[in-house]
């Protein structure tokens, strides 16, 4: 079952909801606690992040470097801009490949759900050249063991 | 119309991927594509194809060059990148899960 839901708004916006079955204080602290944050934020299968800053605080730096272990890495920079716990989260973001991106600006809430927390996501759809640049550039290169794994499952 | 099978594995190919994202900025020549990738003509058109019979481009004959673009109801690089977004998030999200299990506050393991 995907409990992940992903959609387009507009031309602009990318939103993403997921349910968790934590209280909005557990997600919004996995969210801000560095500690945390290298546990999971680590996108396909294989990759790792030997440095994670997440200063959890207006204008705090935000990088996070991804290693696959193989010599292929790339990073991310960004700052938070506002945190209102364990509600919302608005933070800038943007990917170094080396040639940077243009920034993402990222909204993140988290509503209670019973005993659990409904999180929406709301983030800058890139245009047309940088996705372009994101599909052909090492990042997408940490995608080649899920369409292989793809291929095998069909 | 789009084989889901043989898109899936004409997409497994990151030469593939690239084509398909240059294709993505307009329609290009054999000739045009072989340029920045490096590669014989022979060599791309064999991911062409590929390509073309999982109906992801279309090609067209245009005296000896046969120019190729996007299908229109074929994969676009929005989809492509949707694609890696919502894998990379479900599998970030399928962790945070665990981290959130393990997270359980002091009190409720008290209450064991």
């Amino acid at each position: 079952m995907s409990k992940l839901t992903l959609k387009t708004e507009g031309d602009r916006y990318v939103v993403v909801s997921r349910r968790f079955a934590a209280p909005p204080e557990a997600v919004y602290r996995a969210h801000t606690d560095p500690k945390l944050v290298q546990k999971w934020l680590l996108g396909p299968e294989g990759w790792t992040m030997p440095v994670c800053i997440c200063e959890a605080k207006p204008k705090g730096k935000i990088r996070y470097e991804w290693a696959n272990g193989k010599g292929g890495g790339f990073y991310l920079t960004g700052e938070f801009i506002e945190l209102e716990p364990p509600r919302r989260i608005v933070h800038v973001e943007r990917m170094h490949m080396p040639a940077v991106t243009p920034d993402n600006h990222v909204e993140t809430l988290f509503a209670p759900d019973g005993t659990g927390t409904l999180m929406t996501m709301r983030m800058t759809l890139p245009d047309l050249e940088t996705r372009t640049r994101m599909l052909s550039s090492g990042m997408e290169k940490g995608m080649e063991a899920s369409y292989a794994r793809l291929e095998r499952a069909i | 119309m789009i084989k889901l099978d043989t898109a899936f594995s004409a997409l497994s190919d990151p030469t593939r991927r690239a084509i398909l994202a240059r294709l993505a900025l307009g329609e290009v020549t054999v000739m045009e594509l072989a340029e920045p990738f490096d590669m014989s003509q022979p060599a791309i058109s064999k991911h062409l194809g590929v390509l073309e019979r999982a109906g992801l481009i279309v090609r067209r004959i245009e005296g000896a060059k046969r120019p190729c673009r996007l299908a229109k109801e074929g994969v676009e690089v929005i989809d492509q990148w949707l694609a890696m977004l919502r894998k990379a998030l479900s599998s970030n999200y399928d962790r945070l899960d665990t981290v959130l299990a393990e997270m359980q506050p002091p009190k409720s393991r008290r209450k064991r």
